[in-house]
């Protein structure tokens, strides 16, 4: 358990190419020659590491990035072509000894199989430091890249349909049973099934292995995984939420899930709307972090925050809009706003640096300290796994029988 | 007389695996899924300049009788993850995964090899592996989908399409220039289009030109199709051939079927699977091989052996008694799923009469009729025996070098490295330093464009 005294904060940092906002590779300090090499994430997360962050997330994607919802846009001004997360922080996984690593991944496309021996050795490999950001993609472009199945069009407004709503709701369903195999395949070994009885000559104890045996409309998995249970028992698993379609999945799944509000009122909705779909889910007692995303310009100055954006935006060609509130402003300011919202019901923060090379040391030595000095942070890592530093605790499995 | 060039030997490192080759009992074997036991093994093979790290796969728990086998090592990583972290304590070594094409899909392999090849400069490669079995299947969404013998129409449909996205981007398509704010030079970069039997994908592909542009090619099968895969299509051979005979057989056969296909006797290596057992002396190391082979067939695994030929249950049987007077069961349905060697077996009638000859004759108990039938090591000497064996049998086209499988974790490299490696060098065939950055450099291997160029060029 962790002694995480409840007036602090979790922050995690969600990293992207050079940053969020489209024109940050232009910038100085963003290495976009870099994007494509180890040195550059290994220094990025390092740098969140030193600020004593409790994660960094890794954006991923099956096709090119693009600024529309639905389709390619054919733009040659932004950073376009990524690696695989789940690889890059493998790749950090040892040159770091107490941050957690989230990648995303695209559940629509793959197995679940795959991903969750993947996570579960990135766990390995992390000594408990892993989690897994779980990510549906509704794009034609992306459903061609596997020729398994055939995607309609789609775009922001007709999502909002009752049609689109209902594709969305499938998608999220089939993002619920991918997390659940996930999971189970986790717990498919239990703790002590490696016994290396030299009497019997036996490696394992095959009645402590378990066929998982999910049968859903999408898939069935067999089990049990080829990988021993993950040092973590279950690492962490978060998603990203706009609407009630998704609340559903971070009620029913997640131990993290990441939210939009634009203001304090805002969050109290989206927490209450959420810890209902939790208790629906039962899952009531259970501690479901929610944590608010925002898009951060940060500098000493206000003015130098707010000049920096528009001197972006004027590059980019237009205003950066987001999902997620944008802040501009200074540490102090962005430590209120932080304070504001957490008193509204959220309980940590995913930033995402505007420009990674700037924002990122601004959030670790300018934030970080800030919060530090009000008491509201960590001023060292208080535990050696992701779920620890959550104050999560290592569960139950559950196939494990109570032994007397 | 003229004489043969003197050929470099080529050495890498196979982590031991889920099998009884793997000594588990013994007082030095650590963890097999720790990542410590990974970067010692790693770490041990870079210093002992080994060409790349070897890992194997298997997506589902073997089982034997309906139920999980537990008598080897049982778990292993996902391949793709362990090979990325081993890039962070590596720096030369090259990064061999093995990788289904039957329960993948080339997009998403390819990203993955892109990325390792990316994330560790130059230094992937990929084993090809083609399954068809419905067991394995049931781990996955599209199950056991394929037939036996459209196994490997699909693994080349596989590889030539994941080829297709590898060189969907040339390696000039990121201009990333601050200044004009052009990051991409051509909005179509990873364009791809494949119409095939077996794919039907078409978009845009979303890494860029790795270091190697392709990762190296690995197969591993031996039948007349494989070897006709490899010949085709990869780079080298992990093959079973490590012993004179038979060695020499194989790399002739796959060497002369390159021509056919416009190919050098250079741009395809042997490989073969090896094991060792060190001693002072090679009377010490031919003491210490027995030793091993015995902790490798315990009473149950001589057993569980014999069930494989037989297909039955023989769980009543005294392993320390005479073989079974029953004969096998030669129906369809095997005991054993989800391993390769059931099928090495193909009259279990015949086989069974030739061990109970072999038995009465020696007066062996099962075990050790599976003992004296099992595998003999491929090395066993003094580090001065097992060097020149390794050299003689390289420039006698045994194959261009070994794949060593240790039957210890993660320890059982060390001595090899300490002790063999000098005596090699010495010997003036085997590299005493890296001589390039990817593993296309130590193995000789030239980069895909370089090699496309010859083609056009000749």
């Amino acid at each position: 358990m962790s002694s995480t005294p409840a007036s602090h904060l979790h922050l995690a940092v969600a990293l992207d190419g050079t940053g969020w906002h489209p024109a940050s590779w232009r910038e100085q300090v963003a290495r976009p020659h870099e994007l494509f090499t180890a040195g550059y994430w290994a220094d990025q997360v390092a740098e969140a590491e030193r600020g004593l962050l409790d994660f960094v997330t890794l954006e991923d994607g099956l096709g090119l990035q693009s600024s529309h919802y639905g389709e390619l846009d054919g733009r040659t001004d932004q950073v376009r072509g990524r690696l695989d997360a789940v690889l890059i922080a493998a790749r950090i996984a040892p040159l770091t000894r107490h941050i957690g690593l989230v990648p995303t991944a695209v559940v629509t496309h793959t197995e679940p199989f795959h991903i969750s021996k993947a996570i579960a050795t990135l766990d390995y490999v992390s000594t408990g430091r892993a989690g897994l950001r779980v990510q549906i993609t509704a794009r034609p472009n992306e459903a061609d890249h596997f020729g398994r199945r055939t995607f309609p069009p789609i775009d922001l407004e007709q999502l909002r349909s009752p049609a689109g709503q209902e594709r969305l709701t499938d998608l999220f369903d089939e993002a619920a049973d991918y997390v659940e195999v996930v999971r189970r395949l986790w717990d498919s070994w239990e703790d002590d099934a490696e016994i290396r009885d030299a009497a019997t000559g036996r490696f394992i104890d095959r009645d402590k292995l378990h066929y998982i045996d999910f049968e859903g409309p999408h898939f069935s998995v067999k089990g049990p995984s080829i990988t021993p249970r993950p040092p973590q028992g279950q690492p962490l698993v978060t998603a990203l939420a706009h609407q009630t379609v998704p609340y559903r999945l971070v009620a029913r799944q997640a131990d993290v899930g990441y939210v939009t509000p634009q203001n304090a009122a805002d969050a109290r909705a989206i927490v209450a709307e959420v810890r209902t779909e939790q208790e629906r889910a039962g899952r009531a007692g259970e501690l479901l972090h929610v944590f608010g995303d925002l898009v951060v310009f940060l500098d000493d100055e206000q003015a130098a925050a707010e000049d920096r954006r528009a001197r972006l935006d004027s590059l980019a060609g237009q205003p950066y809009a987001s999902d997620a509130r944008i802040f501009a402003g200074t540490p102090a300011q962005l430590a209120d706003l932080l304070r504001e919202l957490g008193e509204a019901g959220l309980s940590g923060f995913r930033l995402r640096p505007a420009v990674t090379g700037h924002d990122l040391p601004a959030i670790s030595r300018g934030l970080v300290p800030e919060l530090q000095r009000r008491g509201a942070f960590r001023t060292a890592y208080e535990a050696d796994t992701l779920r620890g530093l959550l104050g999560l605790p290592r569960p139950a499995n559950r196939y494990a029988t109570a032994t007397a | 007389m003229t004489s043969k060039p003197i050929k470099q030997i080529h050495l890498a490192a196979h982590f031991p695996g889920v099998n009884n080759t793997t000594v588990w009992s013994d007082p030095e074997a650590g963890s097999h899924i720790e990542f410590s036991s990974f970067a010692h093994f790693a770490r041990t093979a870079e210093r002992a300049k080994f060409d790349f790290l070897f890992l194997a796969e298997g997506l589902r728990l073997r089982e034997q009788g309906g139920k999980i086998y537990d008598l080897d090592v049982v778990g292993r990583p996902d391949t793709f993850t362990i090979l990325a972290a081993l890039a962070a304590v590596t720096e030369h070594l090259g990064l061999t995964g093995t990788i289904n094409s039957t329960f993948n899909e080339p997009y998403e392999v390819a990203r993955q090899f892109a990325s390792l090849d990316h994330l560790s400069g130059g230094r992937s490669a990929w084993n090809v592996v083609t399954s068809w079995d419905a067991f394995t299947g049931e781990n996955f969404r599209r199950g056991g989908f394929l037939p036996q013998d459209e196994r490997y129409s699909r693994a080349k449909e596989f590889l030539a399409t994941t080829n297709e996205l590898f060189d969907s981007w040339h390696g000039d398509e990121i201009l990333a220039d601050q200044a004009t704010g052009t990051f991409l030079r051509d909005a179509k970069a990873g364009s791809f289009v494949h119409t095939g039997r077996h794919f039907d994908i078409h978009g845009q592909f979303n890494v860029p030109r790795s270091p190697q542009g392709r990762p190296v090619i690995f197969q591993a099968g031996d039948s007349e199709e494989g070897r006709e895969f490899a010949a085709s299509s990869a780079d080298a051979i992990f093959s079973r051939y490590a012993t004179l005979d038979a060695g020499r057989a194989f790399y002739q056969d796959v060497k002369n079927r390159l021509a056919k296909y416009g190919r050098s006797h250079d741009q395809l290596l042997i490989l073969p699977a090896a094991s060792f057992v060190l001693g002072d002396t090679d009377a010490e190391a031919e003491e210490l091989a027995k030793q091993v082979r015995r902790q490798q067939v315990s009473g149950a695994t001589a057993i569980k052996h014999l069930e494989f030929v037989w297909n039955r249950d023989l769980s009543s049987y005294d392993p320390d008694g005479p073989l079974p007077d029953i004969d096998p069961d030669v129906s369809d349905d095997h005991i054993s799923k989800g391993r390769a060697q059931v099928r090495m077996y193909r009259d279990p009638l015949a086989t069974a009469r030739e061990w109970r000859e072999l038995a009465a004759a020696n007066h062996w108990s099962i075990r050790d009729l599976v003992i004296e039938t099992g595998n003999r090591q491929t090395f066993v000497g003094s580090p001065q025996t097992i060097a020149k064996t390794i050299d003689d049998y390289v420039q006698a086209d045994v194959s261009d070098g070994f794949i060593l499988a240790p039957h210890i974790t993660p320890g059982g490299l060390d001595a090899f490295a300490d002790t063999v490696v000098p005596l090699l060098q010495e010997r003036g065939v085997f590299r005493t330093e890296y001589e390039g950055p990817t593993l296309r450099h130590h193995l000789g291997l030239a980069h895909p464009d370089e090699a496309s160029d010859e083609r056009v060029a000749s």
